[in-house]
């Protein structure tokens, strides 16, 4: 192994998503409307102030960030999960309509919308693994079948969950801390210690990496595809109760539709291959964030509402397009050399001569 | 002796061709089976069904003693079969202790996290023992095939084995590699273990093995102890004849119209002032040591990898931008050293692959409608001129062939396109004997047909046995160029391992005369 001289072109790119990230931060920070702090007379960005930051991540956690994680673990398998969307929505349907005909407290509603989460992904496993239906296929199927069923169960109506429902979202931990983002760092270090910690989360990447190798080894690569879609239809159930928490739990048709775009850009933006075998999640923690800072910044700046997807489809195109650029670059390091590089060759003739 | 490993009356067939026929053999514990056969006989869907991979369509195992039948390869590796395959199996992204325990990591606590501390120690026991001297937490993607063939083996290891399979385990490793396995083999049959070593290097075959077992055509043609066997009588075994000569008698000379002209080539770290030119109806040999940048050089002058000065001229013409694109234009072929990876579409059938680059040349009409008929007509002519193997080949994919017929697939692909130019790298590696003369022959035809052929080869004595001429690179230079009459292999190597008594160039030495 050569050591390589410090180069800033790469530096840069091996880090982009941080790069960018930092980035968008002090951009949308200086260009955000100011407020005076206190009496002290200094106008400090809106955009910087805790409260803000703390509002970054916890939009970042319950819009992108837990499904990001688990859709992590599906991506690193060479998989891919379409119908979180679709998973969050009928789960905490679910849970709200029991929550009303029943008067199911929040911790017993939760569980129901974990468990409806977490069999729509082991439904996701079965056709996958048992029926080989390729991800695509059967994740597409199952979103269209999931808002379907949602919907039929709500004949189409928004469901207004009871009051204790928007006061389990307002929950602060230890008093200053927003319910979603414990939910979020707790989602978060699980995943990290399953997929660095155990054998489980070691042979995901190892079948992402190559499937029949994987098979060769001896690993039960059923059983890790199977896991993976049931992790992330659990984080989808999850993700659905405290998300409908954080808008007052109301919930209509469209909740949940295109999060699963959220989620995939999420883990992609922090590094993790569509092809297998290569991310984790703490990069899933920045790219979700960054996905939502530049959601929010838009709206500081006042951006044409129509123009903000655009502007937020842009800094996605923007990341990936570095990782491409990294994977080339990646590919020329990895270039084998056989002679010493210096070109002064014709010095090492004249000694390769001389002894 | 008890046998550790029976097997009665094999048999198993793909797309109606029956690669192993009724074959019974048994093993020994602490005895190494050698097993040989041409490409295409059989030799690895017979281990492949021993370890799991493949089922049998009839037959049955027994292993010490009890009915062994092994669905997936975990159950062979539990019953104690170690398979140390041809192409390497380990995750490029894993490190190399996680590689080795990565079915059964050692765990601790309630949460049964995998103890690192234990696989570090264990994992470095694992590698001393094979002589690796790396620390366990390397990432596989770093080290080289030949480190990466030494973790298989500190893997197998590791699951206490009763019986170790070796498929072909020396082709990407180095001599001093190889001399390394053989002492670990040594080690292994003296503890008891039994070893089915398969190989094409008859010699290696000899030396280490007990027993050898021959197969032809699926079918188990001999089993007698290793000293009873000769390399030649191994040979006509394998061939259900008897070989002559190894090489065909090269059926006309080379002419001086230069085909291609290589022009000072360089590329920093790479290649240096490189000059050559092959002419029509040339065989060049190209024989440097690995890492000596003779593939690096083929592929700029195929234009798949860029290099930094210097020119290349095809027929007179200065190719302004070497690209893949031009040199297919301009009837250059290239038959890559690893058909797996780059020739080959694994998956697809043999036909379309054949076609792949040919197919401007039917396609019909303004929307460019690909004639099927034709396209497979022709497929199927190519196929039959050299004596291809396989069953429909608009059906059978690629991956279930032979090595050998993988080979040709490559070379009737090129073929089909009607090129002047041929660049082959290692074209007969991991091929066997027979398979290997019709290659040889392919060559010949290709030159007496006024093609100019570049072969690039390890082995030095195809180069021998082929060339007009031969070309020795070393440290990415141009050490040594040889015509046929001053062919001796020893001086070869010697420009090879730039020993300093040889001549630059063109070394004139009426002595040097090839028997």
């Amino acid at each position: 192994m050569q050591k390589q001289p410090f180069n800033v072109f790469r530096f840069f790119l091996n880090n982009s998503t941080i790069f960018l990230f930092i980035a968008v931060f002090i951009i949308f920070g200086l260009s955000s409307p100011r407020t005076a702090i206190g009496d002290t007379g200094i106008d400090f960005p809106r955009f910087w102030l805790p409260e803000n930051i703390l509002n970054i991540i916890k939009q970042a956690a319950v819009f992108a960030g837990i499904i990001g994680v688990g859709m992590t673990f599906v991506l690193l398998t060479a998989g891919i999960d379409l119908s979180v969307g679709s998973n969050m929505y009928l789960s905490v349907v679910c849970a709200g309509l029991l929550m009303r005909s029943s008067g199911l407290e929040i911790v017993p509603a939760l569980f129901v919308s974990l468990l409806v989460g977490t069999l729509y992904g082991a439904f996701n496993a079965f056709c996958i693994v048992r029926l080989k239906i390729i991800p695509f296929m059967t994740t597409l199927a199952t979103l269209v079948v999931g808002r379907g069923l949602g919907t039929a169960l709500t004949s189409s109506q928004q469901i207004d969950f009871p009051e204790r429902m928007n006061a389990f979202g307002q929950t602060m931990v230890f008093g200053v801390i927003p319910m979603p983002i414990v939910v979020f760092v707790l989602v978060v270090l699980a995943a990290w210690f399953i997929l660095t910690q155990t054998q489980f989360g070691r042979q995901v990447y190892a079948v992402g990496n190559d499937i029949d190798v994987a098979k060769k080894a001896g690993i039960n690569t059923d059983r890790n595809l199977a896991m993976v879609y049931i992790i992330s239809g659990f984080c989808a159930g999850l993700a659905g109760f405290v998300l409908a928490s954080q808008l007052g739990g109301r919930v209509d048709r469209s909740f949940g539709e295109t999060r699963e775009f959220d989620a995939i850009a999420a883990a992609v933006l922090g590094g993790t291959s569509l092809f297998g075998g290569v991310g984790n999640v703490f990069g899933t923690v920045i790219g979700a964030m960054l996905i939502q800072m530049v959601g929010i910044g838009l709206q500081f700046n006042l951006v044409n509402l129509y123009l903000q997807p655009m502007a937020r489809a842009f800094i996605i195109f923007l990341a990936i397009f570095f990782d491409s650029l990294r994977e080339a670059n990646y590919k020329k390091l990895k270039r084998r050399f056989i002679r010493p590089v210096h070109s002064a060759s014709s010095e090492a003739r004249a000694a390769d001569a001389g002894d | 002796m008890t046998s550790l490993l029976e097997l009665h009356n094999l048999t198993k067939a793909f797309f109606g061709i029956a690669a192993v026929k009724d074959v019974s053999l048994s093993i020994n514990a602490g005895e190494t089976l050698g097993l040989i056969g041409q490409n295409g006989a059989g030799k690895s869907t017979l281990v492949n069904i021993v370890g799991g991979v493949v089922h049998s369509d009839s037959g049955h195992m027994t292993l010490s003693e009890q009915p062994y039948t092994p669905r997936i390869p975990a159950d062979a590796q539990h019953a104690g079969v170690a398979f140390i395959h041809q192409e390497l199996n380990l995750f490029t992204n894993l490190t190399i202790a996680e590689n080795i325990f990565i079915s059964n990591f050692p765990r601790m606590g309630v949460l049964r996290t995998i103890d690192r501390a234990k696989i570090k120690a264990l994992t470095g026991e694992l590698l001393a023992s094979v002589g690796l001297d790396i620390p366990s937490d390397t990432y596989v993607e770093r080290i080289s095939p030949g480190e990466r063939q030494l973790v298989e083996i500190a893997k197998a290891l590791y699951q206490d084995a009763s019986l170790i399979i070796f498929d072909e385990p020396t082709t990407s490793l180095t001599a001093r590699e190889t001399e390394r396995l053989f002492a670990i083999m040594g080690q292994l049959r003296a503890q008891g273990k039994a070893i089915v070593y398969i190989s094409h290097i008859l010699g290696d075959v000899q030396k280490l093995s007990d027993q050898i077992a021959v197969m032809r055509d699926g079918e188990l043609v001999a089993c007698e102890p290793a000293s009873a066997l000769t390399i030649k009588r191994m040979i006509s075994l394998m061939v259900g004849r008897s070989i002559e000569q190894l090489y065909p008698k090269r059926t006309t000379s080379p002419t001086t119209d230069p085909l291609l002209t290589a022009k000072n080539i360089s590329a920093s770290g790479i290649v240096e002032d490189i000059s050559f030119t092959l002419h029509k109806g040339e065989v060049l040999g190209l024989f440097g040591l690995m890492g000596s940048g003779r593939t690096e050089l083929a592929r700029m002058i195929f234009g798949a990898d860029q290099f930094e000065s210097g020119e290349i001229v095809v027929e007179g013409e200065l190719v302004r931008k070497p690209s893949p694109r031009s040199s297919i234009h301009n009837k250059i072929a290239f038959v890559t050293e690893n058909r797996r990876e780059e020739g080959l579409l694994m998956s697809i059938d043999i036909a379309n692959n054949i076609s792949l680059v040919s197919l401007p040349e039917f396609a019909r009409s303004m929307l460019q409608v690909i004639d099927q008929r034709q396209m497979f007509d022709s497929a199927r002519e190519t196929a039959n001129t050299l004596q291809l193997k396989s069953g429909d080949i608009r059906q059978q994919p690629v991956k279930s062939l032979s090595g050998g017929n993988q080979q040709k697939v490559v070379i009737a692909k090129w073929l089909l396109s009607r090129p002047s130019i041929f660049i082959m790298d290692e074209p007969t590696r991991g091929i066997d004997v027979g398979a290997k003369y019709e290659i040889y022959t392919i060559i010949d035809r290709l030159a007496a047909e006024g093609s100019g052929v570049l072969i690039i080869s390890s082995e030095l004595e195809e180069l021998i046995g082929m060339c007009d001429r031969i070309l020795v690179m070393s440290r990415g230079e141009i050490y040594g160029e040889f015509t046929r009459e001053q062919f001796q292999d020893e001086r070869i190597l010697r420009a090879a391992f730039r020993e300093q008594d040889l001549p630059m160039m063109s070394v004139h030495d009426g002595q040097a005369k090839r028997d």
